[in-house]
């Protein structure tokens, strides 16, 4: 580790602060509705749909209304990438995708995962990525925003019934925060080198072609709505997609400024910031340990190549690109996977075996350190009002979070939400580590073989989308169970979330008094941190000893496979 | 169930048309009227002829030609994957040090892209020798030409040094 190394992560965290104060008050007038400045097409909007947006709607509701949105995204994205071969802007001519490749790519992307088991260059015609995938970029996010303001104002109002409206969240998200973040980002990319035309690809004197295509905008809102899925099958390692050191400071700054300034506007809208800056602190603790892990292991480098001769002071360059180096990889893999982003810079599956169980640990944490747009809060408030319950049972008084009671209903349905993923992720991990359709897919041998698998279906539960990369994807097996596994990691935690919405909405809240247990100092930070790492954390332990830690030790004892 | 289904299928329909065609569109005409060289993507024409992109690595064969980092994939556009405990790995880092101490870790492992356009200022330094022997020129010659094509860090500590190969290879010029 060098000290400009850890300058370049110091700055990159810092400009992620800074800018998520104003972000968080914008977010918060955004939702209240304050700002209109396409105020025509927005009203437009409403009027063709028929929907009121003044007009509150109940949990269930709410969450009806974003599950229709959602399997509509899914059966047009569907067609769409069948279709793709007879459909325009196809200028490589490229063949409709089969349909379990399609079935799989349609639901990752509706879900904000973006696991990719195609490679976009080769097998995504201009019209899927900008009118297919690029949309659902946009609308899966405004989506997990638009849920993450609905549990806020459950938790702001006392003794009410709505959420708020879900068509106004989402035109008004869409309309006033992501579009112009993704308008000025893509031409900041652009200028720095991100190609953004409609041909196909330029030849090169020799015959060779590169593939070009208008990928700025896309890989804007990728970051920005921490989706993730690539341009080019390289992802953000492309020198296309993040050529220089300027793009790559935006990227990870993107990838993490939404989530963070999304605490703020909770705080806001709740009423009192001390509460959202608490929430900032304990993601950040995580990204900042989860950062140190990474780059020490990096920046080690293998001992076995050290062995053959490379210079132990440039750590591990296997999969990573000379002009983003070890911090900025290290800190990369940190932010993608703890923002539920996915995007890659440098490839994980080189990693050494700690620094790539760093990025596989923050996803099985829950997606919440800081999370996805919108699922980081309300992924994180799941585990909010299971620090309070337990803190209330240590003193014996029922538990409360911002004057409001928690009882039995929303804990059963918080440890619902709790339990779903590692259930997912560890049960078709079992499965697939014995099933000859599962393993044909794996490409290293070792210990390192199970982290793949792990890894796979750690990022689709947990709607990451990141991957260690050398596992084939693109067969039935594997994308019939990934695309199940993004499907249960969204829903079957979104829906329990809105019933405890719907439930915590109609309490009232009741004023601090001498016996709260206060839920900002850095005592509640500590506990609700703990609580992450005990309950998201603790049922991974026996399969990460299996997958990374025991490659560690076969490493330090000089074994390959 | 019309009045849930008709908003979604507006919303949807309205986005695809205004996020998927219009704006991508109107950026797209926006983006190559500012940024043509870029969003065309930053491709070198000498003569007519386009002989690369500043941002893509171009392997030139023979000694005389400064060498990009190697690719993980047999087709050479492509990273490897392999993991930390790889044999594959190993053999493959252990035949491109060659026997030798202290090798630039870039020169000996292939990137993330398996299109890297640069290579460390240490991995160019030790290329010197070979590329000035084979062109008979002065190794310092040859070196003053790597210097000048070093890129610096940013504000002193944003990026990472580098030598972009294809830009020195072609202020190099045939041998």
């Amino acid at each position: 580790m060098t000290l400009i190394g850890w300058a370049q992560i110091a700055f990159l965290l810092t400009l992620v602060l800074a800018t998520a104060v104003p972000l968080g008050r914008y977010i918060a007038a955004v939702a209240e509705g304050r700002v209109g400045f396409l105020r025509p097409l927005e009203t437009g909007f409403y009027r063709t749909a028929g929907v009121d947006p003044a007009q509150g709607m109940g949990w269930q509701r709410y969450v009806l209304a974003m599950l229709a949105l959602n399997a509509a995204g899914f059966l047009l994205l569907y067609a769409l990438l069948r279709a793709q071969a007879w459909l325009p802007l196809n200028p490589a001519e490229l063949p409709g995708l089969s349909p379990w490749l399609a079935f799989n790519t349609a639901i990752s992307f509706v879900t904000n995962t973006n696991w990719q088991a195609y490679s976009g260059e080769t097998a995504m015609s201009h019209l899927s990525q900008m009118a297919g995938l690029a949309v659902q970029n946009f609308l899966s996010a405004a989506t997990g925003i638009a849920l993450a303001l609905a549990l806020t104002r459950a938790l702001a109002a006392g003794g009410v019934q709505a959420l708020g409206n879900f068509w106004a969240d989402l035109v008004r998200i869409t309309l006033y925060l992501l579009l112009p973040l993704a308008l000025l980002l893509g031409m900041l990319l652009v200028a720095q080198g991100v190609p953004q035309t409609l041909s196909a690809g330029a030849t090169l004197e020799g015959g060779e072609v590169l593939p070009l295509g208008p990928a700025a905008f896309q890989v804007a809102i990728k970051q920005l709505g921490t989706n993730g899925g690539g341009f080019f099958g390289v992802n953000s390692a492309h020198p296309f997609e993040n050529p220089t050191a300027i793009t790559n400071l935006l990227q990870l700054w993107a990838i993490l400024a939404l989530p963070f300034a999304l605490t703020l506007t909770f705080g806001r809208m709740v009423g009192d910031m001390r509460q959202g800056w608490a929430l900032s602190a304990v993601m950040m603790l995580f990204v900042i340990a989860g950062t140190a892990l990474a780059y020490a292991a990096e920046a080690a480098g293998n001992p076995l190549h050290i062995a053959a001769g490379l210079n132990p002071a440039d750590g591990n360059m296997e999969g990573k690109e000379v002009r983003h180096g070890i911090a900025l990889s290290a800190l990369w893999a940190v932010a993608t996977t703890g923002a539920s982003n996915g995007s890659v810079n440098a490839m994980h599956d080189s990693f050494t075996p700690l620094g790539g169980l760093v990025p596989m640990f923050l996803i099985q944490l829950g997606e919440v350190l800081p999370g996805g747009v919108g699922s980081g809060l309300y992924g994180i408030m799941v585990f909010v009002l299971l620090a309070v319950f337990v803190a209330g049972l240590m003193v014996g008084r029922t538990p409360e979070y911002l004057g409001k009671k928690i009882q039995a209903r929303e804990v059963k349905l918080a440890m619902l939400a709790v339990l779903v993923v590692p259930l997912c992720v560890l049960g078709f991990s079992a499965v697939a580590a014995v099933l000859p359709a599962a393993l044909a897919s794996v490409q290293d041998a070792g210990p390192h073989g199970l982290s793949e698998i792990l890894y796979a279906y750690s990022s689709a539960a947990g709607n990451n989308g990141s991957a260690f990369a050398g596992l084939t994807a693109d067969t039935p097996y594997m994308n019939t169970t990934l695309g199940i596994a993004m499907l249960l990691g969204r829903y079957a935690i979104i829906v329990p979330v809105l019933a405890i919405a719907g439930s915590l909405a109609a309490k009232p809240r009741a004023p601090d008094s001498a016996g709260s247990f206060p839920t900002h100092g850095p005592l509640f930070v500590g506990l609700l941190s703990g609580i992450i790492l005990i309950l998201g954390g603790l049922q991974f332990l026996p399969a990460l000893f299996l997958g990374p830690v025991a490659e560690h030790f076969a490493l330090m004892a000089g074994q390959t496979f | 169930m019309w009045n849930l289904l008709r908003p979604a299928l507006v919303m949807l329909g309205g986005f695809t048309l205004l996020l998927g065609l219009i704006v991508p569109l109107g950026f797209t005409g926006v983006a190559q009227a500012l940024f043509p060289h870029t969003a065309n993507g930053s491709l070198i024409v000498r003569e007519g002829r386009v002989v690369g992109s500043d941002l893509i690595a171009r392997r030139m064969e023979g000694a005389a030609w400064f060498q990009p980092r190697a690719s993980g994939s047999v087709a050479g556009d492509g990273p490897s994957n392999l993991g930390p405990t790889s044999a594959a790995l190993l053999e493959a880092v252990r035949a491109r040090a060659d026997g030798q101490r202290d090798v630039p870790a870039d020169a000996a492992t292939a990137s993330g892209s398996g299109l890297d356009p640069h290579i460390s200022p240490a991995h160019a330094a030790r290329q010197v020798a070979r590329v000035a022997s084979a062109r008979g020129l002065p190794p310092a010659q040859v070196q003053a030409l790597v210097d000048r094509h070093t890129e610096r860090r940013l504000l002193g500590f944003l990026g990472e040094p580098r030598v972009n190969v294809q830009r020195l290879n072609l202020a190099l010029g045939a041998p």
